[in-house]
């Protein structure tokens, strides 16, 4: 059992949180959609803070390029190219023995969201696209649970708390999905920048968990860390009677699996996921024989990788596959059908 | 008309008299972006009818994606 009685006494010693604030952290659920950058850095300082149960979602792998901003993983993770949030799980306990982490791998998509929102105190936001976001907004507002927006590119960070009938949300601010926000694809990423956006996000998440509502922020903020700029815009009279997610007739669009897509370009590289139509259920030792007449092949109990010419794929029992070495869907899709049927 | 864009000193063309105008040209036309004009939001309806005055201070945040 690991020794408690100090473990948080300079968080209770801050007047925002006290023993009181403590004991409301030790009962929370937080759910963190995403385990890259910004997901490590939201689910270190929750885990660390104490916060009773913690599931963390991701459905990527890692890789070497992750190393210089995702503060959870070690070159060995890289190297046995872990999923993100077995790695990240295995990390945070190392960390807060006292903690529930839940780290699930798996792409969060309206098929999935409900059952993973279900019971949920807040939801952290460290998804790297859009098209997550809204549908994590939907879902958020439909059920009454506050999110907290968070997303950042070379030195810029953002980051908005929407709390269903009380602020703007995520949709009235944006209107339409929208595809061609900076990513650490276009723009880079610097460390930084991933710090200060989650150190936003989780300042917001303390002070809701604690009890301390009236400090939450109530405005959109964004900053510049190599421009020197910030700015802090209050979203209030942006909040829109007509929305479809938090208006006075909500039709929660993005719920609807007409808005989403089965491909997706991920951020940061040449790579393109693909998911079947139904989950599957792979047996992946059966998989590595099948496809070793074709390319090279490695797996642990988590996925399978498979490379071949200059692409490699990793394959996961839920039929979902990541291919690497193209940007482009179209490509993706016709090796996945290819070799996966 | 001068004004200030995201801080930075910026001299408007002629033409350029409204939120709407302003967010039309480089490099702003087809980003998404947060308008606040003089500390307070601007709603996407008001863009066009929002006209500008020297010395306005206008902040727009273009939305980023990644995490």
């Amino acid at each position: 059992m690991p020794e408690t009685k100090d473990r948080y006494s300079r968080q209770e010693r801050f007047y925002g949180i006290g023993s009181e604030g403590q004991k409301k952290l030790g009962l929370a659920r937080v759910l963190i959609l995403g385990a890259g950058a910004l997901g490590s850095a939201l689910a270190e300082t929750m885990v660390r803070a104490g916060v009773g149960h913690v599931t963390l979602i991701d459905r990527d792998v890692v890789e070497w390029s992750n190393l210089q901003r995702q503060n959870l993983y070690s070159e060995q993770d890289a190297e046995d190219q872990m999923p993100k949030a077995a790695a990240a799980a295995r990390r945070l306990r190392s960390i807060n023995s006292s903690v529930v982490v839940e780290g699930i791998v798996a792409d969060v998509t309206v098929d999935e969201i409900g059952e993973y929102t279900a019971g949920v105190d807040l939801i952290l936001d460290g998804s790297d696209n859009f098209e997550t976001r809204m549908i994590l907004n939907d879902i958020a507002v439909k059920r009454g649970i506050p999110w907290i927006y968070g997303a950042c590119a070379g030195s810029r960070g953002m980051s908005l708390t929407v709390v269903p009938g009380t602020s703007a949300c995520l949709h009235c601010l944006l209107e339409e999905l929208y595809a061609e926000g900076d990513s650490c694809d276009t723009a880079g990423i610097i460390q930084p920048a991933v710090q200060m956006t989650a150190a936003y996000q989780t300042a917001e998440a303390l002070k809701w968990l604690a009890g301390s509502r009236d400090s939450l922020r109530g405005a959109m903020v964004s900053f510049d860390l190599w421009e020197n700029r910030q700015v802090s815009v209050d979203t209030a009279r942006l909040k829109r009677a007509d929305c479809p997610t938090c208006g006075e007739q909500p039709s929660f669009p993005f719920l609807s699996a007409a808005n989403h897509s089965r491909t997706a370009v991920l951020c940061g590289r040449d790579t393109v996921q693909i998911r079947p139509p139904k989950p599957r259920k792979l047996d992946l030792t059966e998989w590595g024989q099948r496809l070793a007449a074709y390319g090279q092949v490695n797996h642990n109990p988590y996925m399978l990788s498979f490379t071949v010419e200059k692409y490699r794929m990793a394959l996961f029992p839920d039929g979902r596959v990541l291919v690497h070495g193209t940007a482009d869907p179209g490509e993706a899709r016709s090796l996945y059908h290819r070799y996966f049927g | 008309m001068e004004v200030y864009v995201n801080g930075k000193d910026t001299v408007l063309d002629a033409g350029c008299e409204t939120v709407g105008d302003l967010l039309s040209v480089s490099p702003w036309s087809g980003k998404r972006v947060l308008v606040e004009l003089n500390g307070t939001a601007v709603r996407k309806e008001e863009y066009g009818l929002t006209r500008l005055s020297p010395g306005d201070r206008i902040e727009l945040v273009h939305f980023v994606g990644g995490g």
